[in-house]
């Protein structure tokens, strides 16, 4: 069983990132002069009413029920223990909300506009890409990829700031933030569904510019090397029809590397979907990691970065295992 | 008697200077991102002479005020003349890029070539590395490490530092795979036979051959690294006081810039970021050109 083996090794990977992301989001804080504990004591005791052997106390008894004077080697097996239990800790700024329940709370709105977002750039990008690398397209479908190559480099997050001085701030096209309009009460009806829309559209639409020239650079690419290939060619010879030519022979072969793609660019895609919800206060991972870093709220920024983590690294070895799926000539 | 002027056949021979404008008009990305970065360098020059640089830190300015005769950029909520912040943040973003981009390159030359070659464990691990710490977003790895640093220690270099953290991974797999084709090559192996010590071998035969690859590296390690800097200072990881880039755009997004009708806060930052990465960008593949002469366009 070749797909077995691949199967267990990639699982096997998948556990040694799993384990690596962990064990630095563990380790570095602690490397750190920086005390949560004290800070946040000190923080109160500035504004009054603590003699400063009160305070030691009171740190001593936090530490002792947090667990911070076990020794280091405790720490860590009683951190890979909690983590198995899906237990990432308690929030200090929402105390007693867990930092599961604050990420529970808000994956929905990240993963909403994150894969609308990445869809639709995958989608327009390929095209695009494809008509750009296919000799017989008309010159105008042609010369609409390059505006997006141009924007390629860009980071999503300046296109954010740019849409939303011209869309939002000059023709007042779009609200200029939040997820929904202020004093809104949220419920379920059309005027509400169509405030929330709105209100995506500007974060929506620098993600997708952000993104598409990748794929259009790519597919492109791509498509170039195809163009010569063998069935190519001889389908043209066949008299097959043009559209036909390019749907079923040079669309779908040149498809294939780009699924890869798409597990590369999760990562990224992620990143910039975060400070894009940032720069609008979209009520997502992202708006949530920002304030805990406002706040120094640790457990939520290391239980955030973990999560993200170890779902990217996960997404990337499903899209690896389903690949032999989509292109029959690599059966293992 | 008739003397026969003989015309002798003249090798034309332009200066060194003249070559590089003529292939310049050949690769138009290259000059073109040359450009940009001159009129960048200009405008951070003529800045940093003409105004104080401590006209970049809060408290300096009448505060909101729009551009104007008196403040050529606008002055922001705190009270900095965005004109000096802008020259002294131009600044900055270059230095923790140059810095952080050479170091990130040297680190990947020198593991890349131990790795591929004297390969074996060596190679083993340096390529697993490599690999393991790939899937992880390293600019989440990098909110940690900022977010652990005490906010007000915090210092450009610091920046540069925890850049350079997780940026030695690319240049280290181009830089190994170069080595790896180049080993293999036929100068490489007379010059092994004709008794060439290691030493000679990689300065003497593979390192210039290896040098448009080390500059595009490094052109991609300073963008790399510009935006990975950027991207923390834009959550409000980077030194807080500094007029960084990504720090002007976190304070007016924190203060609601757009809401409160102050455009000229955020939009400067974020033009000159697209100025700067696009002409890197353009720079690259211009080098990439030069590194990869199949992609060459004819004159």
């Amino acid at each position: 069983m070749a797909f077995a083996r691949l199967l267990i090794r990639r699982l096997l990977f998948l556990l040694v990132v799993i384990w690596a992301a962990s064990t630095i989001t563990f380790f570095v804080p602690r490397l750190s002069p920086r005390n949560p504990v004290r800070e946040r004591f000190a923080a109160l005791a500035r504004s009054g009413g603590f003699s400063p052997t009160d305070l030691e106390k009171i740190i001593a008894a936090y530490n002792t029920k947090f667990g911070f004077d076990k020794p280091l080697w405790r720490q860590y097996t009683d951190y890979v223990g909690s983590l198995a239990r899906l237990d990432l800790g308690l929030s200090a700024n929402q105390y007693p909300k867990t930092v599961i329940q604050l990420i529970q709370e808000s994956l929905p709105w990240t993963i909403t506009l994150l894969l609308t977002t990445t869809i639709l750039s995958f989608i327009i990008g390929n095209l695009l890409g494809a008509v750009a690398a296919w000799p017989r397209a008309p010159n105008w479908l042609r010369s609409i990829a390059t505006p997006f190559m141009l924007l390629q480099g860009v980071p999503p997050i300046i296109l954010a700031v740019l849409l939303l001085f011209f869309l939002g701030f000059k023709l007042k096209l779009a609200p200029l933030g939040g997820a929904y309009s202020i004093g809104v009460i949220p419920h379920f009806s059309a005027t509400f569904v169509w405030d929330l829309f709105k209100h995506q559209i500007l974060p929506a639409l620098s993600l997708i510019f952000g993104s598409v020239g990748g794929w259009v650079l790519s597919m492109r690419g791509m498509g170039v090397t195809i163009q010569g290939e063998d069935y190519v060619i001889f389908a043209e010879h066949k008299g097959l029809h043009g559209f036909t030519i390019f749907r079923d022979y040079f669309l779908r072969n040149a498809l294939l590397p780009q699924v890869t793609g798409l597990a590369l660019a999760l990562g990224s895609v992620i990143t910039s979907g975060i400070l894009v919800e940032g720069v609008f206060g979209l009520p997502g991972l992202g708006s949530v990691l920002g304030a805990a870093i406002q706040s120094n709220d640790f457990l939520v920024i290391y239980g955030i970065v973990l999560f993200i983590t170890v779902s990217v690294a996960t997404m990337m070895v499903i899209v690896e295992l389903l690949y032999p799926l989509l292109d029959p000539r690599i059966r293992v | 008697m008739t003397t026969i002027a003989i015309s002798q056949p003249r090798v034309q021979q332009r200066s060194r200077m003249g070559q590089i404008f003529r292939y310049l008009r050949r690769n138009k990305s290259l000059a073109v991102g040359i450009f940009i970065i001159f009129l960048l360098i200009a405008f951070t020059v003529i800045g940093l002479l003409t105004i104080s640089p401590s006209k970049a830190y809060p408290l300096q300015a009448a505060s909101k005020k729009p551009p104007s005769l008196k403040y050529p950029l606008g002055t922001d909520f705190f009270g900095r003349n965005l004109y000096a912040a802008m020259a002294v943040g131009m600044w900055q973003t270059a230095l923790i890029g140059v810095l952080a981009g050479a170091i990130g390159t040297m680190i990947g030359v020198v593991l890349g070539f131990t790795s591929a070659y004297f390969g074996g464990p060596l190679d083993a691990a340096i390529k697993g590395i490599c690999q393991i710490l790939t899937p992880i977003p390293g600019f989440l790895i990098q909110v940690i490490i900022a977010g652990s640093i005490d906010k007000r220690s915090v210092t450009i270099y610091t920046m540069a530092f925890i850049v350079v953290l997780l940026a030695w991974m690319g240049p280290t797999l181009v830089i190994r795979s170069q080595v790896l084709t180049m080993k293999e090559r036929q100068f490489v192996s007379v010059a092994k036979l004709s008794g060439v010590g290691p030493m000679g071998i990689i300065f003497g035969e593979i390192m210039p051959n290896l040098l448009p690859f080390i500059a595009a590296a490094f052109v991609g390690q300073v963008f790399y690294s510009i935006f990975a800097s950027f991207y923390l200072a834009v959550l409000g990881l980077g030194p807080l006081r500094e007029p960084l880039l990504g720090n002007i755009i976190w304070s007016a997004n924190g203060q609601g810039a757009f809401f409160n009708g102050w455009w000229w806060w955020p939009i400067e930052p974020a033009v000159a970021m697209i100025l700067i990465l696009g002409s890197l960008a353009l720079i690259n593949i211009g080098l990439d050109e030069v590194a990869n002469p199949r992609v060459r366009k004819a004159e």
